[in-house]
């Protein structure tokens, strides 16, 4: 997902670099003040993890393989602030060192994988770990976290695109989030594996282990980085998922894009192009999104089943 | 490891020596002059263009690995840039944006070829980066390649033992070194937290 230069103008470039900087400013201070010195280091060596991880393959299918984004892993191991951190130095070091990612999207990227990933990953691993309980409810809230963070980012990548005149939205939104519905669902099992390795062999690693309550310092990041998140979400997305977008959709629905690319998603794709049609196209695309989001988490959960074996009876609450 | 990683600077060179900040500003210009300048200004990416085969030969860099990295430009290219062709643009609009974002590559490969990564990081301090970011990407730029080593390592060492019963079983394996992998950063990062107040970080 990391978007190279040349495919976001000017107005998306400095719309998406002035958050980033605002988010990882913001990030910056809440960990300076809340880290103790001697976890300060593991910054550096988890983006060095992050990278490293993402070297390892996971065979899918036909000799082509993924592997781990991190944003959900990173936030659930770390927490919210200090995960943006570690996965924006991981984005800047490959975006000068390895040529991945380009400069001036280098602020779309930190927005959409260092923001909105691991912002969204924690709010919803933290609250299905309040609905779950237990070592199988965190396996099955981080393998939940990582589909909606994987789905989110894309998303919100289409929203870059789609602003900035490169990919129409209509197309863009589905080829996106079709995509990274199914890659959501190798990073939320990848995740939640790793966090279930890492809880068998050192507990004690896990932020779980020492810190059972929420920190107050969290609730602020929650609302600061929410905030910032949300704001890039009703810029990015919020002008297509409304009824009738710009000039570009128009252009792109006459050509009939509209048709070939919403109705792979859609059970309804859009009868004419008229305000009745899209309306419902819209409300279509989002009841598609509940429904999918559901059937993942029944899945999630299903798939936390599968991997915790025993049921954890009180003393796995502290593993 | 420098299989994987073509990019360590050529050292030989004549650019190598120029201050890193110089080069940075310039590679900055050129980048955010060839994503953002109007398509239509097809002389600006000649002279761009011009510009970086210049540079490749006045700092003496080998050609191939540029060229390779430039040829297997990112799934994400190619994937974006087949849908911009789908786009009212056309072809043009398609082309365009590949060519902007090759220069922009071969100029951030450039740049990586012939600046040392520590003066890159000097600048950023000296530009009032917070001390907190530059330190860790300081630390990750260190312990990058040695954390790649061992999860090789450890890939090479669970091959020898396991064989890949199924593709469950691999991901199970896998996502293991995974966690071994965040364990033992971990456990690094105190082994470094001590050598740093050893050595008087405050």
């Amino acid at each position: 997902m990391h978007i190279p230069d040349g495919f976001l103008d000017a107005k998306t470039a400095l719309a998406t670099g002035a958050l980033s900087a605002a988010g990882l400013g913001f990030a910056l201070r809440e960990v300076r003040r809340e880290l103790p010195p001697r976890r300060v280091p593991l910054l550096g060596l988890a983006a060095a993890f992050l990278f490293a991880a993402q070297m390892v393959n996971f065979p899918v299918a036909g000799g082509t393989s993924g592997h781990l984004v991190g944003g959900a892993l990173v936030a659930a191991l770390l927490g919210p602030a200090a995960a943006v951190v570690v996965v924006a130095t991981v984005l800047i070091v490959q975006c000068f060192l390895f040529a991945d990612g380009g400069v001036t999207a280098l602020g779309a990227n930190i927005f959409n994988m260092g923001l909105v990933a691991t912002l969204s990953g924690y709010v919803v691993y933290s609250l299905a770990t309040r609905l779950l309980p237990g070592l199988r409810g965190r396996v099955a809230a981080l393998a939940f976290a990582g589909w909606c963070s994987t789905v989110l980012a894309s998303i919100v990548c289409a929203g870059q695109l789609a602003w900035s005149g490169t990919v129409a939205w209509s197309v863009g939104f589905p080829a996106m989030a079709g995509v990274h519905a199914l890659i959501g669902l190798g990073e939320g099992i990848v995740s939640a594996l790793v966090y279930l390795a890492i809880a068998r062999t050192r507990p004690d690693l896990l932020p779980e282990h020492d810190a059972p309550a929420a920190r107050p310092g969290r609730i602020r990041e929650f609302v600061v980085l929410g905030l910032l998140a949300t704001l890039g979400l009703a810029l990015f997305v919020a002008p297509f998922a409304c009824p009738w977008p710009d000039g570009l959709d128009s252009v792109a629905a006459r050509l009939g894009f509209e048709h070939k690319a919403m109705g792979a998603l859609l059970p309804a794709p859009v009868a004419d192009y008229q305000m009745p049609g899209l309306a419902s196209a819209g409300v279509a695309t989002a009841a598609a999104g509940v429904v999918g989001a559901l059937v993942v988490f029944g899945l999630a959960v299903g798939f936390s089943r599968l991997v915790v074996q025993k049921p954890p009876s009180g003393a796995a609450d502290h593993a | 490891m420098t299989a994987i990683f073509p990019s360590s600077p050529a050292h030989g060179g004549r650019l190598f020596r120029w201050p890193a900040s110089a080069k940075m500003a310039v590679a900055l210009a050129l980048i955010f002059g060839t994503a953002l300048v109007p398509a239509g200004w097809t002389a600006w990416f000649e002279v761009v263009a011009l510009l970086l085969v210049a540079v490749m030969v006045l700092g003496k860099i080998p050609p191939g690995p540029v060229l390779r990295r430039l040829l297997a430009l990112s799934p994400f290219v190619a994937g974006v840039a087949l849908a911009a062709a789908w786009h009212p643009g056309g072809t043009l609009g398609w082309k365009i944006t590949a060519l902007r974002s090759g220069l922009c590559l071969a100029t951030v490969i450039l740049l990586a070829q012939t600046t040392p990564f520590g003066e890159m990081l000097a600048v950023l301090r000296r530009a009032r980066v917070p001390a907190l970011l530059v330190t860790t990407i300081a630390l990750m730029q260190r312990y990058l390649f040695v954390l790649a080593d061992e999860t090789e390592r450890m890939g090479r060492a669970r091959a020898s033992r396991t064989f890949t019963r199924s593709r469950w079983f691999a991901w199970r394996t896998a996502a293991t070194v995974v966690g071994q992998l965040f364990v033992r950063a971990s456990e690094r990062a105190e082994h470094v937290y001590d050598a740093m107040c050893a050595r008087g970080w405050r």
